[in-house]
């Protein structure tokens, strides 16, 4: 559906995108994930023709549309901080791109009503911006950019600026509106977790390259370098080698070489920082409610099912 | 003991800042006003009672050509400043803030010099009429758009656009849904400003309009100082001010209406460089065009006052320091004149609008209502046009004990009028900008209030003090429309020698005023470029 082929962008002598590729398939879900300065703003920017790459292709549907501009491209974007239009309503806003379209005042109006009810905004036909929190400003900013049925809606840190509970409740509505909807996305964010329960896929950009991509699974399991597994959180690296910290057991043992540094509970599971033989530092995830505290001398196994060699 | 020192010195102080701008304003502001009022409403002249004046086809004609010509060139003017005002709202470019500088120029010329340089550039065919009156305030009043609306524009988020453009619509769509909606505020004080600005405009409709064009202002110059009918004047005077008041009303009401929440983003986050041939065309176009605009009379007055027959000379510069028959003073005089009087009235602007501008951004909680009462009292003479306060202080002044007006101090004290409610406007916000929690602290560490002020208000106040005191020169250097009635014979002001110069017949007369112009130019120039210098942020559109 959509296909992003060896883009390049350059502002000055700084290169934000360097030739990069990447492919979103019809109803697919991509989260590209980077820390900031990646160059993931200025993808989605080049996607929507916000941008003009300086080399590369954008295809859509297959169609070159890497000079077609941002109002014929039929793609929709919901921008970090929502962009509402200040000067309208929720359904001045939602009905924007309908009317852009040229749609008949009927269906606007149904449209407009189907909208809100699918993002949970029922009823809020005709209040002001000033009146919404947070987290209803970005369900009309969803809305707005689904109304006029997009072929692939864009997401630019949907979930940045909402505290940590509104996430999580609209992270679930919508893992559960693309499901419904089959609708094509490509969503970019910092945050992991994000990337990981929205994505079918992820694909992870470092200095302007796409470095990996793959569904979640993969790219826990199998990332492709040292830096990738840092930057997934994955800290015991060393040598080529990742040991993952679900496979590290620790187990309380008098005589064992290891010594206990930290254990910092993080939801289910409790991360334990070991020094092994006086040397080499590992992580650990463990999901015990007894697990060994700071102090205690422990003995380390590691599962061999979870250590990857990567380049 | 110390403490009750304390207060007994805040509240001298108080008293003070308060006390004496109002003083000030109520004997040179409200007294003459009233006097005008009572000239206007209860007696009558020789053109017989109020009702006769204003029902005078004559008087109908004025007040019609000046709001026409008020309207014409409002459109005018914004629409020769909307192209630089979008480039400097949109773009990053190197010398913005150059450009921005310079486009101020025009606005603090002497509208005297302004209509020179129209005279000097416009085909004799055009040069008197109303063409030249609208091009000639469009000249003037371009700067007020472009700072106005070019800021506002700065601050409006660039991704609204961008959100308008991925729902479908075009760049001319998106700029009439999106980008007016959310400008109107500002476009509708632009306007409202340059309207009333050209309304009440006086030196450029005198010079310009010849005798068949006059608005109410020049009417009113006529009547009192030509016809010598005192009470047709000041009836045209309370028509004029009703005009003002109720313009002033409509606007204020107007930009309540199309105010839109949300805030303004800092200007690094908006402005970015221009991108392709087409965008750099846009930018440099706009520019150029503007700059070619504003220039080009001003080059061409500077070309006219070298010029001697058919060559050019010095002669026109050389012939200001003979005596003539068209001033008692020779024109040399004239500018020191002018300078001394500009001094003066500078710090009377700056002690009456330093004073009150600590008195409104000092007052706490409770006091904010009169804080904002007596800035709106300060902005009043802004209303009240130049020609309406030279008129009333004749009218007001003229006996005794109070027959102030051919004193030499009432030339400056008139001028500081006209520049307070700049010097208010441009210092007020500083103060008011500085965090309360640098006072609590000097307090916490040991300063009494008397020495809180000194330490923190007045230095972080200094720099926006210059620049009131730049702007507040500038505009009593060439202040006309007020001078022009209270500046005695033997001792004229730069713009009163240029307009007396321009009355006269023979290519030297001409030459001389556009020499005088050429010099009050360049002192101005200077001055105004001296202010951009020390220009801070927080100084709002000035």
């Amino acid at each position: 559906m959509l296909r992003v082929e060896n883009v390049t962008v350059r502002f000055g002598d700084t290169v934000a995108l360097d030739e990069a590729t990447l492919e979103v398939a019809e109803g697919e879900v991509v989260a590209l994930l980077g820390p900031s300065g990646s160059g993931k703003s200025t993808l989605l920017r080049v996607v929507a023709g916000l941008e003009r790459p300086d080399a590369g292709r954008v295809l859509l549907a297959g169609e070159d549309a890497t000079g077609v501009p941002p109002h014929r491209r039929g793609i929709g974007v919901v921008f970090q901080d929502q962009a509402l239009f200040q000067h309208r309503d929720v359904t001045g806003n939602i009905a924007f791109g309908l009317r852009m379209r040229g749609a008949p005042r009927a269906e606007i109006e149904r449209r407009v009503r189907e909208l809100l009810e699918l993002v949970g905004l029922d009823g809020f036909e005709h209040r002001s911006l000033a009146t919404l929190s947070g987290g209803e400003r970005q369900r009309v900013a969803l809305a707005r950019a689904l109304a006029p049925e997009p072929s692939v809606l864009l997401l630019d840190e949907p979930l940045g600026s909402l505290d940590r509970r509104l996430r999580d409740r609209l992270l679930d509505d919508l893992e559960r509106l693309f499901d419904t909807l089959g609708v094509t996305v490509l969503s970019i964010t910092h945050d992991l977790a994000e990337a990981f329960a929205l994505g079918d896929r992820v694909a992870i950009l470092r200095e302007g390259r796409i470095v990996q991509t793959g569904t979640p699974d993969e790219l826990w399991t199998r990332p492709a370098s040292e830096e990738i597994a840092r930057f997934l959180g994955l800290s015991n690296v060393r040598d080529g080698v990742v040991v993952r910290p679900e496979s590290v057991r620790v187990v309380k043992d008098a005589g064992g070489d290891g010594v206990v540094e930290a254990a910092v509970r993080q939801g289910p599971t409790v991360k334990l920082v070991v020094r092994v033989g006086g040397g080499e530092v590992l992580e650990a995830a463990v999901t015990a409610s007894d697990h060994p505290q700071p102090g205690d001398r422990v003995r380390v196994e590691i599962d061999p099912a979870g250590v990857v060699e990567v380049a | 003991m110390d403490e009750g020192r304390a207060a007994l010195s805040t509240t001298a102080w108080r008293t003070l800042a308060y006390g004496l701008p109002l003083a000030f304003l109520a004997l040179f502001f409200a007294f003459p006003l009233v006097a005008i009022l009572e000239r206007g409403l209860r007696s009558e002249g020789r053109s017989g009672s109020a009702v006769d004046v204003l029902t005078d086809p004559l008087t109908v004609d004025v007040v019609w050509f000046t709001v026409w010509q008020a309207a014409a060139s409002t459109a005018l003017t914004l629409a020769l400043a909307l192209p630089a005002a979008y480039v400097l709202g949109r773009y990053a470019f190197p010398g913005r803030a150059l450009v921005r500088a310079l486009v101020t120029v025009p606005f603090v010329l002497p509208t005297v010099v302004v209509a020179l340089a129209f005279l000097a550039v416009l085909p004799e065919s055009l040069e008197r009429g109303r063409l030249a009156i609208l091009v000639a305030h469009a000249f003037f009043n371009v700067a007020v758009v472009v700072r106005i609306v070019g800021t506002f524009w700065a601050g409006l988020d660039p991704r609204l656009s961008e959100a308008a453009a991925t729902l479908g619509a075009g760049p001319w769509r998106s700029f009439r849904e999106v980008t007016l909606p959310l400008l109107a505020p500002a476009l509708a004080a632009a306007a409202a400003l340059v309207f009333l600005f050209t309304f009440t405009s006086f030196g450029i409709v005198l010079i310009l309009g010849g005798p068949s064009y006059s608005t109410i202002e020049t009417e009113i110059y006529n009547e009192a100082v030509r016809i010598f009918d005192l009470h047709a004047a000041a009836v045209l005077a309370l028509v004029q001010l009703a005009f003002v008041v109720a313009v002033v009303w409509v606007a204020t009401r107007l930009e309540a209406r199309l105010a839109v929440a949300g805030q303004a983003l800092p200007e690094e986050d908006v402005l970015r460089p221009p991108r392709g041939w087409r965008e750099k065309a846009l930018v440099g176009g706009s520019l150029g065009g503007l700059a070619l605009f504003l220039g080009l009379p001003l080059a061409v007055l500077v070309q006219r006052s070298l010029m001697v027959g058919d060559g050019y000379g010095f002669d026109a510069y050389r012939a200001l320091a003979e005596p003539t028959g068209a001033l008692l003073a020779t024109p040399w005089e004239a500018v020191l004149n002018s300078l001394v009087y500009a001094a003066a009235a500078t710090a009377i602007a700056l002690t009456i609008g330093g004073l009150a501008a600590f008195a409104i951004a000092g007052a706490g909680e409770q006091e904010t209502r009169r804080g904002r009462l007596v800035e709106a009292l300060l902005t009043l003479p802004l209303g009240a046009s130049a020609v309406m306060l030279g008129f009333g202080f004749v009218i007001a002044f003229d006996t005794a004990p109070i027959d102030f007006r051919s004193e030499p101090w009432i030339v400056p004290v008139v001028q500081a009028l006209v520049a307070i409610p700049f010097v208010v406007r441009i210092v007020a916000p500083t103060l008011r900008a500085i965090d309360d929690r640098q006072r609590e602290a000097a307090a916490v560490l040991g300063a009494p209030p008397g020495r809180v002020l000194r330490e923190i208000d007045v230095p972080i106040a200094g720099r926006a003090l210059g620049v009131a005191a730049g702007f507040a020169f500038a505009i009593s250097l060439g202040e006309f429309g007020a001078t022009v009635f209270l500046a005695r014979p033997d001792s004229p002001t730069l713009p009163v020698a240029i307009f007396r110069f321009l009355g006269r017949p023979g290519e030297l007369n001409t030459g001389r005023a556009y020499a005088l112009a050429v010099i009050l130019m360049i002192v101005v120039v200077l001055s105004v470029l001296l202010v951009e210098q020390a220009r801070t942020r927080r100084s709002g559109w000035f």
